[in-house]
C-alpha cells in the first residue's frame, strides 16, 4: 500500500472510533428527552384499567427505574436489537424500520444525485454568464428554493400534477412514475443550496490564476471550464453533501407522509406523537448513524477531488 | 546603429480603459513599443503603471470590464482584434508567458504532467506518450531535481522556485518566439529570483527567443534587458537601451524612480543605553506530538534565539520566507505560543495570556506587512488610529482622543483631514502610514516591524522609511524590524540577525555584516541582492 493510502485508513479508522462517543451521547440524551416529555406510550383518550396498565408496564419493562431501563436499551442495541413497538406491538422495532430504510434510501439517494446534477449545471451557467437573465433566473430559484420549505413544496406538486394535471400519481412508491414528485420535492431545497455554492464557487474559479493560465496557454474554452474551473468549483458543493444528507433526512420524514410512502419518516412521527419510545430511539440512532457515515464519506471523497487535503 | 533584425511584437498607440462603477478608468494612454527577434525588453514601472494590462491586451487576458483599443501585431499580424478562436493558436505556441504568482497559477488539482502536456498536446499535437517524453524532457531543461519523480507531483508539493521553473518549462514547450514574463521573480527569496534569472538568460542564448519582462525591479532590469521602457500612469515615460536609461536618465520620473534605492545609515545606540527587550532560548513549535493512529506533524520554526534590544536600537532580522522570523517576532509579542524567558522593560512576559499580556502591549507595538488586509475596511482611519486609546487610556475624552489622532496623524505625514474616511480610499503607502499612526499614538518604545516595506514601491518605501526613521529619533523608539529586504535592512538597523531554518546563522553589527559577512549563506544572499549582474554574467 502507499503511504497515503495508509494514511487514509489510518484516519478513517481514527473517524470511526471518534464517532462511537458521539453516537452514544446523542442516544442518551434522546433517551431521556423523551422521557422528560409528559405522557407516555399507553396514554389514550379513554383510560386504561390501573391494573391493565400495570401489566403492561411490567411487560415492557417501564415500571423499573429510568437508569435501568437505560442501561437495558444500551444492552440490547449492542445486540442488535432496538426493542419492541409499543404500538406495533407483535414486532421488533429494527424489523419495522429494515421494512422502510429502503424506501427511504431510495428515495434520498436518488434526489441527491438529482440535486448534484442539476444544482451545480444550474450554479455553472449562471456563472458563466454572470448578470444575465440566465443568471437571475438561477439565483431567483435558488432564493425561492431555500425559503419554501417541502411542506408547502410537496402537497402542491401533487395537487398540479396529481390531481389536477393527472400525469403521476400521487402516492406509491416502487415504479419509476410514483419516484418523480417525491424525489423533485425532496430535491428541491438542495437543488437551490447546491446551485448558489457552485456560482459562486464557479465565478471565483473562472477569475483564479490558474484559469488565467490556462486560457494563456490557448487551451480550448471548453477545456478551460469543464476541466480547470469546474473541478475546483464542484469542490464547495461536495462538503456540502454531508450537511445535504442530514437536509434530506428530516426533508424525507414531510415528503413520505404527504405521498403515503413506506419508509421510516412516517414511523418517526407517529412514534413521537404516540410516544413509542422504542421507535423514536430507533430513528434517531439509524438518522445519526447514516450521518455520521456520509460524513465521513464526504470527507474520504475529497481526497479523490483535491489532493492538496492531507489525512494526518 | 538601426537593428535589422525583424520585429517580433508591435504595439502602437495602445490605450486599455476599464469600466468601473465610478466610471471608466485609463489604464494604458497611448502605449508604443516593440521588441525584435532575439532581444530582451524590459518595461518597468511602479503598481498603477498599466505595465501589465499592455501584456494581457495582446494576450486577450484583459478582465472582463477592461476595452482595449489601438494596434498590437504579432509578425505583422493583427493580435488584438483577432477572433479567440485564431488567438488561441498563437498562446501557447508561439506566444506563452509566465506570472508572478507562481504559488496560484498553476492549477492545484492536477499533476505537473497533466497540466505541462495540455498545450503540448492541443497545440502540438503529441499524444499521451510523445507528450510525457517531451514534459521530461522539458524539466530537465528548466534543472528540476528529481524531475522522474515530480511528473506525478501535484503543485503544491514543489516549492516557489520549483513551480517558477515549471511554468518556465509550459512557456518553453512549444518553441516559443515571445516569451512575456510578469513579474517572474518578485514572489521568490532573493537566492531563488537570481537561479531563476539564471535560468532564463541561459535558455535565451540556448533557444534564441525574445523575451519581454515586466517587473518593477530595477535591479533586475540593468541585469537582463538589452532594452527599456520605463511606464508611468499609462504612458511611455522614457525608452533606449538600458545602459543608456540607468546612466544618463533623461526623464525626473525616471530619475526619480532610480535614485529611490533605500540609502542611509543608523548609528547603533549608546553603550549605556538600557535592555528593553530581552528573550532567551526562545522555541517555537508548530503542529502535535505523534498520538495514537496519527504521526507527528511537529515543526521547529524557532529553534532557541537568543535577542536583546537597547533603547534607541534597530534590529533587523532577515531571511528567506520559511526561516522563521516573522514567528520570531510573534513570539516575542506573545501572540502565538512559545517557550523561553521574555523580559520587557523590567517585566517577564514569557507565557503570560492575552489578558495579564494587556497593559504591556501599551510600550511594546507591532505594524504588518499587508496594509490592505491588517486594517479593517469598515472602520474609519479615525476608529482604527483611536481604538488602541479606548483600551489603553480609558480615562480619555473623546475631544482628547481627537486630538491625539489628529497630531499622530500630523505625525506619520497624513493630513488630519482624511480621519473620517475609509482605508480604501488610500494608497498602500497611505495605508502603511495609517497602521503606523495606530501603533505610534499609544506612544509605545519598542515597535516591531514585520515587513512593513515589502508590498510597497521602490518610490513609497523611501518615504515610509524615511518616516520611521524620523519617528525613531524623535520618540527613541526601538525597533525589531524583520524583512527579507537586505537593502532596507541596511539603510535602517544597526544590528543584523540573519535567521535560517529557525536559527541565527550569523549576527552583528550592520557595517561588519554587510561588508565582511562570515558565512556563506550571508554572502550568498548578499550576492543574490546586490550583485545579480555579476551573478548573470559570470
Amino acid at each position: 500500500m502507499h503511504r497515503e493510502e495508509i494514511d487514509i485508513l489510518r484516519y478513517a479508522l481514527r473517524r470511526l472510533l471518534g464517532a462511537v462517543p458521539t453516537l452514544f451521547l446523542i442516544i442518551t440524551a434522546a433517551f431521556f428527552m423523551m422521557r422528560i416529555a409528559p405522557g407516555g406510550p399507553f396514554d389514550q383518550e379513554r383510560t386504561l384499567e390501573a391494573t391493565v396498565l400495570e401489566n403492561l408496564n411490567r411487560t415492557f419493562g417501564l415500571d423499573k427505574p429510568l437508569w435501568q431501563q437505560y442501561a437495558m436499551y444500551l444492552n440490547n442495541l449492542l445486540h442488535g436489537d432496538m426493542g419492541p413497538s409499543f404500538v406495533f406491538r407483535d414486532k421488533r422495532v429494527h424489523e419495522i424500520l429494515g421494512e422502510g430504510l429502503p424506501v427511504s434510501m431510495q428515495l434520498g439517494f436518488l434526489a441527491l444525485l438529482l440535486a448534484l446534477f442539476i444544482g451545480v449545471c444550474m450554479g455553472t451557467v449562471a456563472a458563466l454568464r454572470q448578470n444575465s437573465k440566465a443568471d437571475y433566473f438561477v439565483v431567483a430559484l435558488a432564493t425561492f428554493g431555500i425559503t419554501v420549505p417541502p411542506f408547502v413544496v410537496a402537497p402542491v406538486l401533487a395537487l398540479v400534477f396529481a390531481v389536477f394535471l393527472g400525469w403521476l400519481p400521487a402516492q406509491g412508491w416502487g415504479r419509476a412514475d410514483q419516484m418523480v414528485l417525491p424525489v423533485i420535492a425532496l430535491a428541491l431545497p438542495q437543488v437551490a443550496v447546491i446551485a448558489r455554492l457552485t456560482r459562486g464557487a464557479m465565478i471565483e474559479a473562472l477569475r483564479s490564476d490558474h484559469v488565467r493560465t490556462a486560457k494563456a496557454y490557448g487551451l480550448p474554452a471548453s477545456m478551460v471550464v469543464i476541466k480547470h474551473a469546474l473541478r475546483a468549483a464542484v469542490l464547495p458543493a461536495i462538503s456540502y453533501l454531508g450537511p445535504a444528507a442530514a437536509a434530506l433526512l428530516t426533508g424525507s420524514i414531510v415528503v413520505e407522509q404527504v405521498f403515503n410512502l413506506p419508509g421510516i419518516g412516517r414511523y418517526f412521527v407517529q412514534g413521537a406523537l404516540n410516544r413509542d419510545y422504542t421507535m423514536v430511539m430507533g430513528t434517531v440512532v439509524i438518522v445519526a448513524v447514516f450521518v455520521i457515515l456520509f460524513n465521513l464519506m464526504v470527507d474520504l471523497l475529497f481526497a479523490v477531488f483535491d489532493p492538496r487535503v492531507r489525512y494526518d | 546603429m538601426t537593428d535589422t533584425r525583424e520585429m517580433v511584437l508591435e504595439v502602437e498607440d495602445l490605450h486599455v480603459s476599464f469600466e468601473t462603477p465610478d466610471g471608466p478608468v485609463d489604464a494604458v494612454r497611448g502605449v508604443s513599443l516593440n521588441v525584435r527577434a532575439g532581444e530582451t525588453v524590459a518595461i518597468v514601472g511602479e503598481s498603477g503603471s498599466g505595465k501589465s494590462q499592455v501584456m494581457m491586451s495582446a494576450m486577450g487576458l484583459l478582465a472582463s470590464n477592461g476595452r482595449a483599443s489601438g494596434r498590437i501585431r504579432y509578425r505583422g499580424r493583427d493580435i488584438l482584434n483577432m477572433p479567440p478562436s485564431e488567438l488561441n493558436r498563437l498562446r501557447g505556441a508561439k506566444i506563452t508567458m509566465i506570472f508572478q504568482e507562481p504559488m496560484t497559477s498553476l492549477d492545484p488539482l492536477f499533476t505537473i504532467e497533466s497540466q505541462m502536456s495540455e498545450p503540448l498536446r492541443v497545440h502540438g499535437g503529441l499524444n499521451r506518450k510523445q507528450a510525457s517524453w517531451r514534459v521530461l524532457e522539458l524539466l530537465k531543461l528548466v534543472q528540476i531535481p528529481d524531475p522522474e519523480k515530480r511528473l506525478g507531483a501535484y503543485p503544491h508539493e514543489l516549492s516557489g522556485g520549483q513551480r517558477q521553473r515549471v511554468m518556465i518549462a509550459m512557456a518553453l514547450a512549444n518553441d516559443p518566439d515571445l516569451l512575456i514574463a510578469d513579474e517572474p521573480t518578485t514572489a521568490l527569496d532573493v537566492t531563488i529570483q537570481a537561479e531563476i534569472l539564471q535560468l532564463l538568460s541561459d535558455l535565451q542564448a540556448r533557444l534564441g527567443m525574445s523575451i519581454l519582462f515586466i517587473t518593477h525591479d530595477l535591479g533586475i532590469v540593468e541585469a537582463f534587458a538589452d532594452r527599456t521602457y520605463v511606464m508611468c500612469r499609462g504612458r511611455v515615460e522614457e525608452q533606449g537601451p538600458t545602459a543608456d536609461v540607468f546612466h544618463a536618465p533623461k526623464t525626473d520620473y525616471t530619475k526619480m524612480l532610480l535614485a529611490a534605492e533605500p540609502e542611509g545609515h543608523k548609528k547603533p545606540p549608546r553603550e549605556t543605553a538600557p535592555v528593553l527587550l530581552e528573550g532567551e532560548d526562545i522555541q517555537v513549535t508548530f503542529g502535535l506530538p505523534a498520538g495514537f493512529l496519527r504521526k507527528s506533524t511537529e515543526l521547529h520554526a524557532v529553534r532557541g534565539i537568543d535577542i536583546a534590544l537597547r533603547e534607541g536600537q534597530t534590529i533587523g532580522v532577515v531571511g528567506e520566507s520559511g526561516s522563521g522570523k516573522s514567528t520570531l517576532g510573534r513570539a516575542l509579542l506573545q501572540m502565538i505560543p512559545s517557550t523561553g524567558r521574555v523580559v520587557c522593560m523590567g517585566s517577564e512576559i514569557g507565557g503570560l495570556d492575552r489578558k495579564a499580556m494587556r497593559p504591556h502591549r501599551k510600550g511594546l507595538q507591532m505594524v504588518f506587512q499587508d496594509p490592505y488586509g491588517s486594517l479593517s475596511p469598515r472602520m474609519t482611519v479615525r476608529e482604527i488610529v483611536t481604538e488602541g486609546l479606548l483600551v489603553h487610556e480609558p480615562g480619555l475624552g473623546a475631544a482628547e482622543r481627537d486630538r491625539r489622532a489628529e497630531e499622530t496623524l500630523r505625525d506619520v505625514g497624513l493630513d488630519p483631514s482624511v480621519k473620517n474616511r475609509f482605508p480604501h480610499e488610500f494608497s498602500g503607502g497611505q495605508r502603511q502610514r495609517i497602521a503606523i499612526a495606530r501603533a505610534v499614538i499609544l506612544r509605545p518604545r519598542i515597535i516591531i516591524l514585520d515587513e512593513p516595506t515589502s508590498a510597497l514601491d521602490r518610490s513609497v518605501q523611501k518615504q515610509v522609511i524615511d518616516l520611521l526613521r524620523r519617528l525613531q529619533i524623535e520618540n527613541s523608539l526601538s525597533y525589531i524590524f524583520i524583512s527579507h529586504d537586505l537593502a532596507v535592512v541596511r539603510a535602517l538597523s544597526d544590528y543584523v540577525m540573519v535567521m535560517r531554518n529557525g536559527a541565527v546563522v550569523e549576527q552583528g553589527p550592520v557595517d561588519q555584516l554587510f561588508d565582511a559577512p562570515k558565512t556563506e549563506y550571508t554572502r550568498e544572499l548578499m550576492r543574490a541582492a546586490f550583485d545579480l549582474r555579476s551573478l548573470l554574467t559570470g
